[in-house]
């Protein structure tokens, strides 16, 4: 039985061999996909973020509201479309552009599903794999960048320029603590291929608990824990979304590098934050969450994960991570551009290097007998203990009281007012007692508690 | 392994091997020459760009995958983003400068230009003379990345090593010229600015606005006091003295 599901799990061999229709196929579906997820995130978010603070969001057009992205973006076409004066006009028109390909190609190595058949053809659903799919991705990530950052710089305009220059800064930085959290994965997984890591997920060891056998999960958000949260965090970043929506910060930087873009370069910007905003979404999905396969309770039906169900599953993953980027927008205020560095480059990055080392020394001490390996980790252990322990502590200095303070400071300060001073009421309040009309003047003689 | 590398392997080459090539090689011709051709500095890196990009899909043609695209997140994406990052600070108007500031820099230049070049001409002719090459199929027997890994970690891992030293001390160095450091007590943080600001002698309220209360509301004029007097403190340090001409002093003509 087991043999049979394995034979779902596409492996590199399966690539290249599709006719170039299913080609075209697949790769339509991809687009279809990243385009229906802007439609329907936008509709999305501002329903969740409208429930979150309880009012209904966009509800007018179409059931639901469903058809306001569509309405909206109708409305963008027909905009007038601004070209500043002192605009790079070539490289003013090719951002926007930029930014939606690298958005969208990225899509093109995630695995949707497992082998089926379309048209009587035997193929994997997942336009195309190659042995380094998940350096495809970052490579289109970092090309990504470009596009904002030449937008900003051929805005000529401040403004743009600021928020161009800062989310470039951003999204570099928070690409090396990506690169790092993905780093575990390669080195459990033992591939760089999507469609070989969402295998290696599948493969879980067999825990007995009270007699049954549960299998134990083989997601890595589970086994590489620290990694996935790192990854998640870092996958905000990357696509400048709250609490790290710095590039748009609109009380210092109007709209950041899209400040001069109108009409339809807008809408391309829009469409971009979205797509790569699904797209992060299906590579976490990918590389942590099992990608298509069913969680646990669903494989006890043993056909969870073959044909085209894994879809659903797929997709039920990619809308629960979506709706906790949202989440997050409605939770979280945002971050200031120093503190927001200084997290990435001071504590994410550090953090991951730590944990890749103890992942290192975990994965080398594997195939060793039980005495040594115990030996190894008592000795990481101890030297841990013994950092912990020397490590020069920071002790605050006695904080000196205010009278002390007040005492210290030098003649001809500025005047304080005195320690013990009372504030009067505020007559305010009186006026509000006096004007009150007595509660008890018609009480009856049985109601006087009134 | 893809049908490509498969198809690399063997020495054939594939119609889409080769459309992709005839596609991409005068691409990456253009961007070269752009490169050179181009009058502002951010476009010739945007040139430079092209070329690197069309590279990198050259070596996942040959290939090599992994290189390829390391060349694309390294090169392109970190690299020349940095460029770009440099160049947009300094202004988008920066061309070149023809005046030499280092003597005898052209000269150097072309020297060191034609050493590397019969350096890495040397190299290949040793390279291509005396090596037989195993072949592509055997090189990525087990996979690309892993001989490529296989290969680094051992054979060359000491080159590897002192390649990446090298690399961090030049990095650890430019940190260590570009910062400038401030020495603990020099830091200021919240309380301590507050306590300087209402230390005696030193008005605590905003500074007079330039102009205010003045005769003329440009920037250079000194703000009065409401004694009367004139207060420099209103005026940036950064505008220097100086004596107005006549001409300056005269009315403008501007409203007729």
């Amino acid at each position: 039985m087991n043999a049979v599901y394995l034979a779902q799990d596409p492996t590199l061999a399966d690539f290249g061999k599709d006719p170039w229709w299913l080609v075209l196929i697949k790769v339509v579906f991809a687009f279809v996909v990243a385009v229906l997820a802007t439609l329907l995130g936008v509709w999305f978010e501002r329903r969740v973020v409208g429930r979150m603070a309880v009012r209904p969001g966009p509800n007018q057009a179409g059931p639901f509201g469903l058809l306001q992205t569509l309405a909206d973006g109708m409305k963008m076409a027909f905009k007038e479309d601004i070209l500043p004066k002192a605009a790079d006009k070539v490289v003013f028109f090719f951002a926007p552009t930029i930014s939606v390909i690298c958005a969208v190609t990225a899509l093109s190595v995630v695995p949707f599903g497992p082998m089926v058949s379309i048209f009587g053809h035997h193929t994997p659903l997942q336009v195309t794999d190659v042995p380094v799919s998940v350096l495809v991705l970052l490579a289109c990530s970092s090309m990504g960048i470009y596009g904002i950052v030449l937008g900003g710089w051929a805005s000529g305009s401040t403004y743009p320029l600021l928020g161009g220059l800062r989310s470039t800064a951003q999204m570099i930085s928070y690409e090396v603590a990506m690169g790092l959290s993905i780093v575990a994965v390669f080195m459990t997984a033992g591939t760089m291929s999507t469609s070989g890591i969402v295998a290696a997920q599948g493969d879980a060891t067999r825990l007995t608990i009270l007699g049954t056998e549960v299998p134990a999960p083989g997601w890595y958000a589970i086994l590489l824990l620290p990694s996935f949260i790192i990854f998640f965090i870092s996958t905000v970043g990357e696509t400048n979304r709250a609490p790290f929506d710095l590039p748009e910060a609109e009380s210092e930087l109007v709209a950041g590098y899209m400040t001069e873009y109108s009409s339809l370069k807008f809408a391309l910007y829009m469409l971009s934050e979205y797509v790569a905003m699904v797209t992060m979404s299906a590579v976490t999905t990918t590389l942590f969450l099992g990608g298509w396969r069913a969680p646990w309770p669903i494989t006890l039906w043993e056909g969870a994960n073959s044909g085209w169900w894994p879809l659903l599953w797929f997709f039920g993953k990619v809308i629960a991570l979506v709706f906790v980027f949202v989440w997050l927008r409605g939770t979280l205020p945002r971050l200031r551009y120093d503190q927001f560095m200084r997290f990435g480059w001071k504590v994410l990055l550090p953090i991951n290097l730590v944990w890749i080392l103890v992942l290192a020394g975990l994965r080398s001490i594997e195939g060793w007998q039980t005495r040594d390996r115990l030996l190894a980790t008592a000795i990481g252990a101890g030297v841990l203990l013994l950092a912990t322990l020397l490590w020069p502590s920071r002790k605050p200095k006695p904080k000196r009281s205010l009278q002390e303070q007040a005492n210290s400071r030098p003649h001809g300060s500025f005047p304080l007012p005195p320690m013990d001073l009372q504030v009067p009421p505020s007559p305010r309040t009186k006026r509000v007692v006096a004007e009150r009309e007595p509660a008890n003047v018609t009480a009856g003689s049985d109601s006087r508690e009134v | 392994m893809t049908t490509q590398t498969v198809l690399a392997a063997a020495g054939g080459v594939s119609g889409g091997e080769e459309v992709t090539f005839y596609i991409l090689a005068p691409l990456a011709l253009i961007g070269a020459i752009g490169m050179v051709v181009a009058r502002s500095a951010v476009h010739s890196a945007l040139w430079l760009v092209l070329t690197m990009l069309c590279l990198g899909v050259f070596y996942v043609l040959q290939a090599g995958p992994f290189i390829g695209m390391v060349q694309i997140i390294v090169y392109t994406g970190a690299i020349m983003m940095l460029f770009l990052f440099v160049l947009m600070l300094v202004g988008r108007d920066a061309s070149d400068s023809l005046i030499e500031t280092l003597r005898g820099q052209r000269v150097a230049a072309v020297l060191l230009g034609l050493g590397f070049a019969g350096l890495v001409g040397g190299g290949l002719y040793r390279a291509l003379d005396g090596v037989q090459a195993v072949g592509l199929e055997q090189a990525n027997a087990e996979g690309n990345v892993q001989g490529i890994a296989r290969l680094l970690f051992t054979k060359y891992v000491f080159a590897f090593e002192l390649t990446s030293a090298l690399l961090i001390t030049a990095a650890v160095g430019a940190m260590v010229l570009a910062h400038v450091e401030r020495r603990k007590e020099d830091k200021m943080d919240q309380v301590a600015t507050m306590k300087a600001r209402f230390a005696p002698g030193n008005y605590p309220g905003p500074k007079p606005g330039p102009g205010v209360f003045a005769t003329s509301s440009s920037v250079a004029t000194p703000a009065r006091l409401p004694d009367g007097r004139l207060t420099e403190r209103g005026i940036s340090t950064i505008l220097p003295v100086r004596e107005l001409t006549a001409e300056e002093t005269s009315l403008k003509g501007t409203d007729k």
